[in-house]
């Protein structure tokens, strides 16, 4: 007989490439997620380093700065013969207030430019509590002026430092919060989809109990609880701990959906007449098949959990400052004098706004690219 | 100009006929790849004629499915008609009552969603399709679908359509259309969906019918219902068919004219006779040879047993019995259950091929499940006697007690996709049964792994590779390497072939009686397709609902079968030359009991 027919299709460069490389091959084809993937990275980044991003101090009062409105960044300066250089700087503004109706204006004060740049050294601060620092990644050149891109609050700290110094806390609100539900998710899920059975039926109803109950009531409710003199630690752990109770329920589903289906496919069924152990089969043939579908999942169920942090301590029952979260931050935009006042301080949401969109977006990639085999068809 | 008043001569039927009414000319469609274009079709050009049936020829992958979506313009993205032309004739369309100027369409360039196109999709161009269930809607009346189809074409009132789609399910044979009409696409079985689709296609009595593989998801009786219909209702209607198959059985049955594909291009192109009696091109040849080798028992195998006989019983099933959903049910009424498995007794020699036939739901893989307790048995015995002569009752052992069993009962899957985790490379999986069975580790089981692959016919650069590198044959060749990786005495194989294109089929089927004179193995062989399991197996055993009807020699089966079932199985089997057609009776088995 003649040689087998060859596939033209196939390419050598495709033959050893594992599911990982397949993967990277689907997603980077999906554009918005790659903007999606390159703003997260970025916005771990800034949390991860967020003392060295933010200009200042952020709990840093400026008394005379009360609701500063933000200020724009010139790049050239022209002297008064005409001639220009380069010289990145903000116009500096003056206070004044009204006599009768005690209102405070901001105006241009023309003599004053605020010199600005990369890489300037700042107010001394502690990277992570620990390492020694001076340079900042962005500031004014002589630490003793003060710039704000994005105006300041009403004790006139820098709202740009706070929404750098919320990154922090929120983005890792939503991993640690995930992190802890995936564990409970897998664990029970697993459980749950590999044996079925009564364990199935007990897990289920479980979760089914859990998702009946109406989220933002148990929310309040367990963080009302919290008593309102722990440190800011232990207050952090607590709400995690009570978004993660939440939310394990969805990725127990996941995980239990794909054993289900993965239970029933013939190299499993191969894997088990090979004479694999039951723990065999599950971690070496039938998790890794899982694990592109459950980062997925995760990275749709992190912007939940940012989300949820940021209602509950917009409300008061989740982080009280003097912890920063963009929740927190938004708290203080709670009033009607603010939105007609000082709109700037809103940035926070917007922050929310990007990094949820952002998480969204990869989420959306990650689950398309997840399955390499279904796309490519053969 | 004074005669204007006589009318002309009316064109002969025959005339007409000779007429093409769809012309494809040089149709180019491409797939934008991330290695460039790919040319699925490649100047492909054939005609269709009223009233006569075009078989599209080929293998998986040759295209032939892209051609028929391109003249519809259905192609999934980004796939997309490059060149060419599709002619669509309308005024030589065998309705007749269109005797206006000639209107002809060229369909490529049309845009895919255009109102023009959708015009001529269904009521000139209909289609049906391979998967009956995926292609009616789960969520309305067969009723409601054809309702609908006659109405975007015709404007006729609610009620007039309804009774045309009553009248449609007539005419394909569905019983009791009035009843049948209000009944939803899963309360129907396979073949009643199929005729169902065709129902829908015919709804605007299209001129031109293309079938895309349209028997190739169901059992042969019903297949041999569906083409026996198609070809009643073209000579009724008079439609061009374009039908598309890998069958060569089915296109010796049906075809006027064949053409036949391979990798996008039209290979060979003449009417059925020519192709089957004097094929030209080496492919069509080829085509044909593996197909004509299937026809008759392996004479390597007659050779074989004449020196070594088929020895001691390894394998005894006696009243062996497997029952679904037989819990019971809410307050402890008894459900609805399906005896799968109904008391099957069957021996297995050693050296001896023993073949399982039976349609879809006769029960045939949940046997073979049992014999290797992937499912627990409900009833009956399993004896399995191995190499010291011991004999284990594989129905009745702890799941602890398998290990050694398995060991030497092996099986092989069905879809050669599902079976291998993509996961892993292929070194890993050949390697996975002797490395958690303890039997080799390091570089042993690296050598041992390359000598197992090399046994199948594969290269040991395999190894490094993931499944997804290889093309369905080979994967199934690396299936049987996993099986056979053990030194099995036993192996069950279930469907092993019925993924694989028929050139690969027997090379598959010499590879497992290559492995039997090599390695001693007996195997066992569950399949629909009686001319694999005549050319494999040296026994035969026929299943019906979960029962054994028939059992014996594989050749005195299949000259003289004894129960009604198995004559009326194999006079469905479409026999793979042109000049037998219509030469069979065929007959339909209800089955009694």
């Amino acid at each position: 007989m003649t040689a087998a027919v060859l596939d033209p299709r196939a390419h050598p460069s495709a033959d050893q490439a594992s599911q990982w490389r397949l993967m990277w091959w689907a997603f980077r084809r999906h554009k918005l997620a790659m903007t999606g993937l390159v703003i997260v990275a970025l916005l771990y980044l800034v949390a991860l380093l967020a003392e060295f991003f933010a200009p200042y101090d952020p709990d840093a009062a400026v008394a005379r700065h009360v609701y500063h409105p933000p200020q724009a960044v010139h790049f050239f300066d022209t002297a008064a013969d005409g001639s220009w250089a380069f010289r990145p700087h903000v116009q500096g503004m003056r206070l004044s207030r009204d006599r009768f109706t005690l209102q405070t204006t901001y105006a241009p004060d023309p003599g004053q430019k605020i010199d600005v740049g990369f890489f300037v050294k700042g107010t001394p601060y502690k990277l992570w509590g620990v390492i020694e620092m001076e340079r900042r990644f962005f500031g004014t050149v002589d630490p003793t002026q003060r710039a704000y891109l994005i105006g300041a609050d009403r004790l006139g700290r820098d709202m740009l430092s706070r929404v750098v110094a919320g990154t922090r806390i929120s983005m890792s609100i939503g991993l640690v919060g995930v992190g802890m539900s995936l564990v409970l998710g897998i664990i029970l899920g697993g459980l749950s989809g590999y044996y079925g059975g009564w364990i199935d039926a007990t897990v289920q109803r479980i979760v089914e109990f859990k998702l009946a109950m109406p989220t933002i009531p148990i929310w309040l409710g367990l963080s009302a609880a919290l008593p309102m003199d722990w440190p800011p630690m232990a207050r952090y752990f607590a709400i995690t701990v009570i978004l993660s109770l939440i939310g394990w329920t969805e990725l127990a589903r996941v995980v239990r959906g794909r054993f289900l289906s993965l239970r029933t496919e013939d190299f499993v069924t191969a894997a088990r007449l090979d004479g694999c152990s039951e723990r065999r089969t599950i971690f070496r043939h039938m998790l890794p098949s899982m694990v592109s579908h459950i980062i997925a999942s995760v990275s749709l169920a992190i912007p939940g959990m940012i989300l949820a942090e940021t209602s509950l301590s917009f409300l008061g029952l989740g982080l009280l400052p003097p912890t920063i979260s963009w929740g927190v931050l938004l708290k203080e935009a709670q009033n009607v004098r603010s939105i007609a006042q000082a709109p700037w301080l809103f940035a926070p949401g917007a922050a929310v706004c990007l990094a949820v969109l952002a998480l969204n977006f990869l989420g959306d990639g990650l689950r398309d690219a997840s399955d390499p085999y279904a796309q490519e068809g053969r | 100009m004074l005669d204007l008043a006589r009318r002309p001569a009316e064109a002969p039927p025959t005339g007409a006929a000779l007429a093409p009414v769809l012309e494809v000319k040089n149709l180019v469609t491409a797939f934008a790849t991330r290695r460039g274009p790919f040319k699925a079709v490649d100047d492909v050009s054939f005609t269709l004629a009223p009233g006569k049936t075009l078989c599209l020829v080929g293998e998986s992958g040759s295209g032939k499915s892209v051609t028929a979506r391109s003249i519809l313009q259905i192609v999934d993205p980004p796939g997309a008609i490059e060149s060419g032309s599709i002619l669509l004739h309308r005024h030589r369309t065998a309705k007749g009552d269109r005797a206006g100027p000639a209107e002809t369409v060229d369909m490529a360039a049309l845009h895919p969603r255009s109102r023009a196109i959708r015009a001529i999709r269904g009521r000139d161009i209909a289609m049906i399709f391979q998967e009956p269930m995926s292609s009616l809607s789960p969520v309305h009346t067969i009723g409601n679908q054809i309702v609908e189809a006659i109405r975007l074409h015709d404007h006729v009132g609610k009620k007039e359509a309804k009774e045309r789609a009553v009248e449609l399910l007539k005419k394909v044979e569905i019983p009791r259309p009035e009843k049948a009409i209000e009944r939803y696409p899963f309360e129907y079985s396979g073949g009643m969906r199929q005729r169902a689709m065709i129902a829908m296609a015919l709804a605007c009595t299209p001129s031109v019918l293309i079938a895309d593989e349209p028997t190739t998801a169901l059992d042969v009786t019903t297949q041999a219902e569906i083409l026996a219909l198609i070809k009643k209702l073209q000579t009724d209607v008079g439609m061009a068919v374009l039908f598309i198959t890998h069958d060569m059985g089915v296109v010796a049955e049906i075809a006027d004219e064949v053409a036949v594909m391979r990798f996008g291009k039209l290979v060979e192109h003449g009417d059925t006779l020519t192709i089957f009696e004097r094929p030209q091109h080496d492919y069509t040849k080829m085509l044909l040879g593996a197909v004509k080798a299937l026809d008759r028992p392996s004479p390597r195998r007659l050779q074989r047993r004449e020196t070594n006989p088929p020895g001691d019983p390894v394998l005894e099933v006696r009243d062996l019995r497997k029952v679904f959903g037989s819990s019971s049910g809410f307050l402890g009424r008894n459900k609805d259950y399906v005896n799968a498995v109904d008391g099957v007794s069957l021996t297995l020699r050693a050296g001896e091929n023993l073949g399982i036939v039976g349609e879809s739901g006769s029960g045939k893989s949940t046997l073979g499940r049992c014999l290797m307790r992937v499912y627990p048995a409900n009833g009956g015995e399993i004896r399995y006697i191995d190499r010291k002569g011991t004999v284990h009752d594989i129905a009745a052992l702890p799941e602890r007690g398998l290990a050694p069993v398995r060991r030497d009962l092996r099986m092989i899957f069905q879809d050669p996709f599902s079976s291998l985790n993509p996961r892993m490379t292929v070194g890993q999986i050949v390697g996975e049964p002797l490395l958690v069975n303890g039997l080799a580790q390091g570089a042993r089981l690296r050598d041992r792994v390359a000598e197992l692959l090399s046994l199948v016919g594969m290269p040991e650069s395999a190894m490094e590779r993931y499944p997804h590198a290889f093309s369905g044959g080979q994967r199934q060749r690396i299936g049987i390497a996993r099986a056979i990786a053990l030194e099995p005495k036993i192996i069950i194989a279930d469907e092993a072939t019925s993924a694989l294109d028929v050139s690969l089929r027997t090379q598959v089927l010499e590879l497992l009686l290559d492995l039997q004179e090599r390695l001693d193995l007996s195997f066992i062989f569950i399949s629909h397709d009686i001319a694999v399991i005549r050319y494999f197996c040296d026994r035969i055993a026929v299943m019906f609902r979960g029962k054994v009807v028939e059992e014996g020699a594989t050749e005195a089966v299949c000259t003289a079968p004894q129960h009604a079932y198995t004559q009326a199985l194999l006079s469905a089997v479409p026999h793979p030359d042109p000049r037998m057609r219509g030469t069979r009776i065929r007959h339909r088995y209800t089955g009694a009991g």
